[in-house]
């Protein structure tokens, strides 16, 4: 079920890695963002499920920015100045974060109890599930925009060819504006139920970017049930991990983790004179 | 001035500039010792990031890995293992000047070789990977490994260990690691000077331009990205070692395994130098460490805020850096040492 959310922001990550060729690190970091959002709702009063509905508006706005003012200008340029771009964000967010917000780990109390089964063998923490059907539902709703809306196809589209999709009359830097928005508001839904399920705290977004990243290669680009499961195998991966290893282990774990999938890839890759691009 | 002169000038000028610098600042010589080591960083970034195309954010992993074998190095050889926790609980690690000579020599020397072979086999498998796949592997792996660091306890785990205190009397430490990173960043120099000069160097620039092409010309191009990596890991390994004993202590994740601190500043160094030039390096860390030094202090807890802006401006509006700047600016000046890009 925490897969799921995982597979949220790996959805984000494809959809800009797909469409704009740009590796967002920033990723990491707009989950923590719309985790915050939740933060902030929960301690002033308002329910933080709301916050689903809201960070989404607010990151979209961030992620706009941020495209207007940086990405717009590495789009055409190779890989790995967008890559060193989204990192310097990263940076710039994590510490504006911590500054604004403090460092402490922070969570968004919500109130909602947990189901017990068979005689409390089996629990099922209410949030958890309802944050899954949201995840899902969300999932849902973006396969829909992208196949059926003018926007949605203009995307497609621009993924497919960008310069044939200029000469078809699609203003493709919108195109690309309206994914790197639509990218952070993704992550800010899923950030937002993160801060429900666990906790945030500003510098955890890295270790979300490269989930997001390993699912997203693991799936391949644009591989949307591949991406759900890659999302869910990675949950139940790390939740096994976590309790075999060791929790102090998690991190090492899925940094760990993303070395070998990279380095085995290659290999199987490597074996057919191919390699990943 | 004839074009045969400048270098000597150049090279004796920044020789003064070592020896005196130190003894004429007696206040600064950590910070010039660091300097020393930013350049090295550079320098050593620059091997794969700028002549090769390939953008590591893991290369922190061999200083931290040399700073802890050089440290391990001095423990073993004349500490009993059992007293090893009270030991550098209490910080009480006194020896004789011959015996920590020798002792950091030691470790240098097998932390030098442990990174090499690290390099190596990690290389085989990491450097298989093309550019950006590259760049995000080493950025887990610098991450993974610190984490890993912080929980073996032979080398104190979280709690960190500490290096044995430096034998003369305490303001002279500044001086000896300002002098052992200057003679570190003068020989980084000339090897890579002279390793560029090779078929290596323009191996290298080969699998930066197309690698594709590179292979198809018969270049092992893994294998020498891997040598390419070794000789990184190799001086890596040395600052390492020297900066554990310059600092004392060892920990883990703020000294070892740096990675949001050294770890990026040596990509931006380079960039903002000019990646893919000999100096662009050298000119990129003083700058960036010299104003570090100066405005870092006014900028109290903004300081990975104003890391972060840099990065960003620098990459998004001066891609080229400082060397490719002047270079675009007065061509005349590096002679034959034109590149024109070609597009």
């Amino acid at each position: 079920m925490i897969g799921a959310l995982f597979a949220l922001a790996a959805f984000g990550m494809a959809l800009v890695w797909g469409v704009m060729n740009v590796i967002n690190i920033t990723q990491g970091e707009f989950v923590v963002l719309g985790g915050y959002v939740a933060v902030l709702l929960a301690e002033n009063g308002i329910h933080p499920f709301y916050a689903i509905l809201v960070a989404p508006i607010l990151l979209y706005g961030i992620g706009w920015f941020f495209y207007q003012t940086i990405i717009k200008r590495v789009v055409d340029r190779d890989l790995f100045t967008s890559l060193l771009a989204t990192f310097g964000i990263s940076i710039l967010l994590q510490q504006l974060m911590n500054q604004v917000f403090g460092a402490d780990i922070r969570r968004a109390a919500h109130g909602y109890g947990t189901w017990g089964f068979f005689d409390g063998l089996v629990t099922v923490e209410q949030v958890k599930l309802l944050a899954a059907v949201a995840a899902i539902a969300l999932g849902g709703v973006l396969v829909l925009f992208l196949k059926k809306s003018r926007l949605g196809q203009a995307i497609r589209a621009t993924a497919q060819n960008a310069r044939a999709a200029r000469i078809m009359g699609i203003d493709t830097d919108k195109v690309y504006a309206a994914t790197y928005s639509l990218n952070a508001a993704i992550c800010g839904a899923a950030g937002a139920m993160v801060a429900m399920i666990w906790v945030v705290e500003p510098y955890i977004g890295l270790v979300y970017t490269i989930r997001a990243f390993m699912i997203a290669i693991i799936a391949g680009l644009g591989n949307l049930s591949g991406v759900v499961v890659a999302g869910l195998g990675l949950g139940v991966a790390e939740n096994f991990a976590g309790f075999i290893l060791g929790a102090e282990y998690q991190i090492a774990f899925v940094f760990g983790l993303l070395v070998v999938i990279l380095v085995g890839r290659s290999y199987l890759l490597g074996r057919k004179r191919e390699y990943l691009k | 001035m004839n074009t045969t002169d400048r270098p000597v000038l150049l090279y004796g000028g920044i020789l003064m500039v070592g020896i005196f610098l130190p003894l004429a600042f007696p206040a600064f010589q950590t910070q010039i010792a660091m300097m020393w080591m930013m350049i090295t960083f550079a320098l050593t970034w620059d091997i794969l990031g700028g002549r090769m195309g390939y953008n590591s954010f893991g290369n922190i992993v061999f200083f931290g890995v040399g700073m802890y074998a050089a440290a391990s190095i001095q423990h073993e050889l004349y500490f009993d293992i059992g007293q090893f926790e009270v030991i550098s609980n209490q910080f009480n690690l006194q020896l004789t000047p011959e015996k920590y000579v020798f002792g950091l020599g030691l470790g240098m020397i097998v932390g030098a070789i442990l990174c090499v072979v690290m390099a190596w086999v990690m290389g085989l498998g990491i450097l298989g990977l093309r550019g950006q796949y590259f760049a995000i592997c080493t950025l887990g792996l610098g991450v993974a490994v610190g984490e890993f660091a912080g929980s073996i306890d032979y080398i104190g785990a979280g709690s960190g260990m500490a290096a044995p205190v430096f034998p003369l009397a305490m303001g002279s430490a500044g001086l000896f690691f300002s002098y052992f990173f200057f003679i570190l960043v003068v020989a980084t120099f000339f090897s890579l000077k002279w390793l560029y000069s090779t078929r290596f160097g323009l191996a290298l620039n080969a699998i930066r331009d197309d690698e594709d092409k590179a292979e198809a010309m018969g270049l092992h191009t893994t294998r020498y990205k891997t040598v390419a990596w070794c000789v990184a890991a190799f001086f890596l390994s040395f600052a390492g070692a020297g900066f554990g004993h310059l600092n004392g202590f060892i920990d883990p994740l703020d000294v070892a395994f740096p990675g949001a601190t050294f770890g990026v500043w040596m990509v931006l160094m380079a960039i903002l130098g000019g990646k893919g030039t000999l100096w662009g390096p050298v000119v990129g860390a003083v700058v960036f460490h010299v104003t570090q030094e100066f405005f870092w202090s006014t900028l109290l807890g903004w300081q990975r805020v104003a890391l972060g802006l840099l990065i960003v401006i620098v990459v998004v509006f001066f891609p080229l850096g400082i060397m490719g700047w002047a270079k675009e600016r007065w061509p005349e000046r590096f002679g034959h040492k034109i590149e024109e890009s070609p597009s």
